[in-house]
């Protein structure tokens, strides 16, 4: 077992290879340094996003044009909606802690296919850049919204061509991410560990893995039917020429459902990961956590039409979905109720990556019901495509996993920097921010239940007052942002030296120095004890 | 199996399977020349997914490897036909 | 129980990752098979009628073009593990050629639409109806794409060749042979199942 911090080998960060410089990193086939690649872009993309973002909240503090034209803010929502869904959220847990903690936490030296794992990093890069290039290029950025429907999107004159290609990619390096996690995890767990004493974060990317394999190829092949309806008008989704545009909508949310799965499950493990740690204590219901992420996985292959409610569908179609979207909320209680259990009589360290856990529990919580209200048929076609779906998604997707990815972040930040952060600001930033949040996204629920429209430009007097509370919301969102990154940045540089195992954490990350040497392990360990071997 | 490499199939396994499928062909082609209305489309698929069984099992090596991976097509199928089943809920019934 | 040897080459791990990006493959043209099968539903008679113009002749020797190249590639593997290397290579060849006089009957077969002017987007298409418009846009889309798969599978398989002619694939380490075997018969599948949703449907 090795302890010492990196006295005996050279830190992956320090490790000298073939290459040199920038080009050690980008042409490296580690998958520690494929994980920061991923996490630098990932960040990067993330400012992005939230800027449009701030700024849109700033187009809607009040009514009528305030910073930018209508064609302006449809081009802004749509970005906002590629970005934040296709190049964070979606390669978000799995790309950037995924990679860099899954060969350590079954016991190997790296992923089953290294090469392909950084072919998977430059195709998100490609395909973002695509994105990128479709605002500059050509007749104006998209404006259809990131669901790119039909038959809007093969009408528009916007420069749908770069975006939708880019997404063709994205999908294509979420594939590769997918299929490489689920080959490892099925050849190259340590000796002694079954399946049933792997940890509860690469069970859940077990899961996330099949999802990206098998539901991403439909959305791949959506896109390709746009193209073609663009380029060769080959009557798909053009009602003119007897396609349907419904169909466009199925094809769309048959991927983009799951997609959402691919997004929170990972989050959920990487919650588990932080409840046990801090609470001292081994999962309540290991095996309801793992059935209940599979089980997860698999019903959401079947609740789509649930984002169609109003659109046109068969009345059988419309129940059959509503029955099925609640009960694919049971599995998500289920993780709930066993967080819960595990902290009840644990002993309890209440650190950093721990109240980011708690404020997700809270957060996750408010978004999941107000899905099951979106959820029941009647009230749906009050709130559909109102601002109640916009806090909907925000609460459950940024709240879910934006804050998992916070805590994570944090949990895993000694180990992977070899650095302590600093507690104190990192606890300002995360109340800031938490203040922000609810403050931008809970008004969000009042307004679009009274009404108000989502994706536009302009709204009615009465909207406003809830409409500046948001807005404001937005402004100390931000700022509790930049206080969490510049606090993680400047620890790199000035936080105490971290030692192989700061958190008293249990699984096999915790055993290897901070930071970990090339190959994870001396020697591949042997398991004989579950996961979480607390007392 | 770490003895697969020393499992070898047969010339003349491949050959046979060869001379049904190539039977199965000729015989859905047969079929739809008889009327027989929505059942000829349907024979025709179910003779599809037959020979698409044998080149499964035999030439892809199925039957020979960890039953993991016939679960996992199975699952993979299954999967597909319960998506397709839900979006007919929508088109059967509007 | 998965023990990791210290071999720098995993035969097991190589095949599942080929096996699951069949799988992905599966879901690429599954989502196809989604549209067709609503809009087949749509446009019964449409679909039916449509699928007279289509030659069952050369649509059945295309089949059996395909069943027989797999069947010479999945014989180049018992090949190589009988150390015959030049029954491998002549079977090998055997499906590449196959697998272009393939391509050369699509060329054909879609040439005479050119001719007469059936293609996605165009007007005298458009003029024959919505359900006309349908079958052709999916029939020149999914046969498209197949024929995209048939061309990387043949590049593969070109690339496999070179291998085993310079003995980089041989009786003892032959995985890459069987992965783009692997390959080809999913190509061969797809197409099993196209024949019948466009040819036969009459």
């Amino acid at each position: 077992m090795n302890t010492q911090p990196g006295i005996i080998e050279p830190s992956f960060l320090e490790h000298k290879g073939k290459y040199k410089g920038l080009f050690s990193w980008i042409f490296s086939t580690d998958h520690k340094r494929i994980a920061l690649l991923y996490l630098f872009s990932i960040l990067s993309f993330f400012a992005v996003g939230a800027t449009l973002g701030l700024l849109m909240k700033f187009e809607l503090i009040a009514p009528g044009r305030t910073i930018m034209s209508a064609q302006a803010y449809n081009a802004f929502f749509t970005l906002h909606g590629i970005v934040m869904i296709f190049a964070v959220v979606i390669p978000g847990l799995p790309a950037v802690f995924g990679n860099f903690l899954l060969p350590i936490m079954i016991g190997a030296k790296d992923v089953a296919f290294p090469r392909i794992n950084l072919l998977s990093w430059y195709l998100y890069v490609t395909g973002v850049s695509l994105v990128l290039v479709s605002q500059f290029a050509g007749q104006g950025p998209p404006d259809t919204g990131w669901t790119f429907y039909a038959p809007y999107s093969f009408r528009t004159t916007g420069n749908m061509l770069p975006a939708v290609f880019g997404a063709f990619v994205l999908g294509f390096s979420s594939i590769l991410t997918g299929l490489n996690f689920l080959v490892t995890m099925h050849r190259m767990r340590a000796p002694g560990m079954t399946w049933l004493k792997m940890p509860l974060f690469p069970w859940t990317l077990y899961a996330t893995g099949w999802v990206q394999l098998l539901a991403t190829p439909i959305i791949g092949i959506t896109l390709l039917m746009i193209v073609a309806e663009r380029t060769l008008h080959i009557g798909f989704f053009d009602p003119t020429l007897g396609g349907d545009p419904l169909l466009y909508q199925h094809l769309f949310w048959t991927y983009s459902h799951p997609a959402v799965y691919i997004m929170i499950l990972p989050a959920m493990g990487a919650i588990s990961e932080i409840i046990t740690t801090f609470s001292h204590k081994t999962i309540f219901g290991y095996k309801f956590m793992v059935v209940s992420a599979l089980a997860i996985a698999f019903v959401g292959y079947f609740v789509w039409g649930h984002h169609m409610f109003t659109s046109g569908m068969s009345g059988t179609a419309l129940y059959t979905f509503s029955l099925l979207t609640f009960l694919v909320a049971i599995p998500s209680a289920v993780k709930v109720f066993n967080w819960i259990s595990t902290m009840h009589e644990g002993s309890l360290d209440l650190q950093t990556p721990f109240y980011w856990a708690i404020a997700f529990i809270f957060v996750f919580m408010i978004g999941g019901f107000s899905g099951l209200i979106l959820g029941s048929l009647a009230a749906n076609v009050h709130l559909h495509n109102t601002h109640f779906v916009v806090a909907h998604f925000h609460f459950i997707v940024f709240g879910g996993t934006g804050f998992a990815f916070f805590g994570a972040m944090h949990y895993w930040y000694p180990k992977i920097t070899g650095r302590m952060y600093d507690t104190r600001w990192a606890n300002i930033g995360l109340i800031l921010f938490f203040i922000g949040f609810i403050t931008l996204y809970g008004p969000m629920f009042y307004l679009g239940f009274k009404g108000m429209p989502r994706r536009y430009y302009d709204y009615d007097e009465v909207f406003h007052a809830g409409n500046i509370i948001s807005s404001m919301g937005s402004w100390v969102l931000y700022s509790g942002l930049a206080i969490i990154v510049i606090n993680l940045f400047a620890s790199l540089r000035n936080g105490l030296l971290a030692p192989a195992d700061p958190w008293g954490g249990k699984t096999l990350e915790w055993t290897i120095p901070s930071p970990p040497p090339v190959e994870n392990f001396d020697e591949i360990p042997v398991i004989t004890k579950g996961p979480y071997d607390y007392k | 199996m770490e003895n697969e490499k020393n499992h070898i199939i047969p010339y003349r396994t491949f050959l046979y399977v060869l001379a049904l499928l190539i039977t199965l062909t000729l015989t859905s082609v047969a079929i739809t020349r008889i009327y027989l209305g929505t059942l000829t489309v349907m024979l025709a698929l179910l003779i599809a997914a037959f020979k698409s069984s044998f080149v499964l099992r035999i030439f892809m090596h199925l039957k020979f490897e960890k039953r993991m991976f016939s679960f996992a097509l199975i699952a993979v199928v299954l999967i597909l036909c319960v998506v397709i089943l839900i979006t007919f809920l929508d088109y059967l019934y509007r | 129980m998965n023990m990791t040897p210290e071999i720098h080459r995993d035969d097991l791990t190589s095949k599942t990752g080929m096996w699951f990006f069949l799988f992905t493959e599966m879901l690429l043209f599954g989502g196809l098979f989604i549209v067709y099968s609503i809009y087949r539903f749509r446009n019964p008679v449409a679909f039916h009628l449509a699928a007279h113009e289509l030659s069952i002749p050369i649509g059945t020797i295309n089949t059996i073009i395909l069943l027989i190249s797999s069947t010479t590639i999945a014989m180049s593997i018992t090949a190589i593990q009988k150390k015959a290397k030049k029954l491998a290579l002549l079977l090998i060849g055997i499906t590449i050629l196959l697998g272009l006089a393939f391509l050369v009957n699509k060329y054909f077969e879609w040439g005479k639409h050119l001719k007469e002017n059936i293609y996605p987007g165009s007007p005298v298409l458009a003029l024959r109806g919505q359900g006309d418009v349908l079958f052709y846009g999916l029939y020149f889309f999914m046969t498209g794409l197949h024929a995209l798969h048939i061309i990387v599978g043949l590049i593969f398989i070109c690339v496999i060749t070179s291998m085993i002619y310079r003995d980089k694939i041989n009786y003892d380490n032959f995985v890459l042979l069987e992965n783009s075997g692997l390959y080809w018969h999913l190509v061969d599948l797809i197409w099993i199942f196209l024949f019948p949703l466009f040819y036969l449907i009459t």
